[in-house]
């Protein structure tokens, strides 16, 4: 009927983006860490995050079959959450790490909130900061390129040739066995999907250009970690080496493109993204310097997370012909 | 008030007016000791001594407390009978009172006490006030037992210190951390809330119906 006036609110243009676009392409950008994590420890990281993506899918499906609500498995975030959360974990792990992990992070810091735009703190963290439950588990990494049984549901301790994390070595006031090359590329001891800080900044790019995040938090937030580790390097160890072991270890590049960048539990405005950025690189630092944990990324992230509504509110924009030129404020 | 019924009171004590679950009062006791059953039990047990002294000698002295100076009476009443209580405690159960630390002597702040020595025991006879401390001191014993239940259950894998799941479970340190006590204690508060609202709902649609029968 075109002769019909057609008269609706707006938005009156859309562009065809939806949520599931945009984390199918999260999803691409992960990729690449991912098949390195597969072959740096073997198919056994490959098992562990699908065990992980099929906990958060099925525990969020179960969740909201429960409290009646329509069912959104098929918007992808929960598989986003799944690779994520076990890209916070080492191969080693026992199955139910992921499992239990995937149950907290849907139910507890995302269902119960409300789902998918209403919780407050990013899922994945929150789960990452529960499973310190069991801090020996989770903190056992494997040697680069050592067999892992890929299919038992937990390792042996005599499968497991363990090793120091970068991170953990420089707490104990040193520098790490790995050579700042193995740092980049990612043949070093870690998380699975943390280790290789080139492939994990290629995905980063990839949303960048694909406009998918933009680039005020992971710039302030690394750029902060970068300053503060090369102004205060610890005595006795070269500033730019310092700073170069820092920014290539722990979750920090990872967390800085695709967990401090969630849109539901980041700041809308560009001023507030930065702020946003600055005080997670902060907080990280100082709980690397000073904190009982060697990383301090996870806990970073959730402090900011809590903040995020006063950033919002500090950093509104005027509206336009809303204040007059010569107003006082 | 006079005419109101004990079951009313008791029902009211333990879960449509519960102290901890409800009317959230009390929440820094609650949090920090609920990690073992024991801890909760010694609790809930020294609260509801205090709870009942102070309501019977709050309600016996209602009509001489000068009403400008009525909280500051209570608080000499009720420390009182905390100090008795804190030394009975350091005398008879020394573990316990260790273990419990500072919160004994914090009981003189605990709001419950004050709040129904202020809603209740100031407007009420003896009676109904020894009741309502009753009813009051089971529902905050039972909500903290309830609470460390859970955390001492899948937090240490104990209960009263005796081990449950055996050598080989791998308890959730998380729920024996003050943010366990939280995330814990909201969940039973949506628990006892969804009760409530659906108790509410029922009576709602029961008078309706009874009324003029309408379509529900």
């Amino acid at each position: 009927m075109p002769d019909l006036l057609t008269v609706s609110p707006s938005p009156h243009i859309r562009n065809g983006i939806t949520t599931r676009r945009i984390n199918i392409d999260v999803i691409i950008a992960m990729l690449p860490a991912l098949v390195w994590a597969v072959y740096v420890f073997g198919f056994r990281s490959l098992f562990v995050v699908l065990v992980s993506v099929a906990s958060c899918v099925i525990f969020e499906a179960l969740f909201e079959l429960v409290v009646r609500r329509p069912v959104t498995v098929l918007d992808f975030s929960a598989v986003i959450s799944g690779i994520l959360l076990g890209f916070n974990l080492p191969a080693t792990v026992p199955l139910w790490i992921p499992i239990a992990g995937g149950a907290f992070a849907m139910i507890v810091a995302k269902g119960v909130f409300g789902g998918l735009g209403k919780n407050i703190v990013n899922p994945v963290l929150a789960a990452r900061v529960f499973l310190f439950s069991w801090t020996r588990v989770i903190n056992t990494f494997s040697k680069p390129f050592s067999a892992l049984p890929v299919f038992s549901f937990s390792l042996e301790e005599a499968d497991i040739v363990a090793s120091a994390t970068p991170l953990s070595a420089m707490k104990n006031g040193g520098l790490p066995d790995f050579s700042l090359v193995d740092m980049f590329l990612g043949t070093k001891s870690g998380c699975i999907g943390e280790v290789s800080a080139i492939l994990i900044a290629v995905g980063g790019i990839y949303l960048l250009i694909r406009k998918v995040i933009s680039w005020h938090i992971p710039v302030t937030y690394l750029g902060t970690v970068m300053l503060l580790t090369f102004i205060f390097p610890p005595s006795g160890t070269d500033a730019l080496q310092f700073m170069l072991y820092q920014v290539s270890s722990g979750g920090l590049i990872l967390a800085a493109f695709f967990m401090a960048t969630d849109y539901v539990t980041s700041p809308t405005t560009p001023t507030g993204k930065m702020i946003f950025g600055i005080g997670c690189g902060a907080i990280t630092v100082f709980i690397r310097y000073f904190g009982g944990y060697p990383e301090g990324v996870s806990f970073s992230i959730l402090i900011m997370n809590l903040l995020v509504g006063y950033i919002d509110k500090l950093t509104k924009p005027k509206r336009f012909g809303g204040v007059p030129k010569n107003a006082k404020q | 008030m006079a005419g109101k019924k004990i079951s009313a009171q008791f029902k009211e004590g333990i879960l449509t007016n519960n102290p901890v679950f409800v009317q959230l009062l009390g929440m820094c006791s609650t949090l920090a000791i609920t990690t073992t059953v024991t801890n909760a039990l010694g609790m809930g047990l020294s609260v509801t001594a205090v709870l009942i002294c102070s309501n019977i000698l709050i309600s016996a002295l209602r009509k001489i407390i000068p009403n400008q100076i009525r909280i500051a009476s209570y608080i000499v009443i009720i420390s009182g009978f905390v100090t008795v209580v804190e030394m009975l405690m350091k005398a008879y159960t020394p573990e316990l009172s260790k273990s419990l630390g500072l919160f004994i002597p914090l009981i003189v702040v605990n709001c419950i006490i004050l709040a129904r020595a202020e809603a209740f025991a100031s407007k009420n006879a003896v009676l109904p006030s020894i009741i309502d401390g009753v009813a009051m001191g089971i529902g905050y014993t039972v909500a903290l037992i309830l609470l460390a239940f859970i955390r001492e259950l899948f937090g240490s894998g104990t209960l009263l210190g005796y081990s449950v799941f055996g050598d080989s479970y791998q308890p959730v340190s998380m729920l024996v951390s003050p943010a366990g006590a939280f995330i814990t204690l909201g969940f039973i508060i949506a628990a006892v809330q969804k009760i409530l609202l659906r108790k509410k709902d029922r009576d709602f649609r029961k008078q309706h119906e009874s009324g003029d029968g309408s379509d529900d």
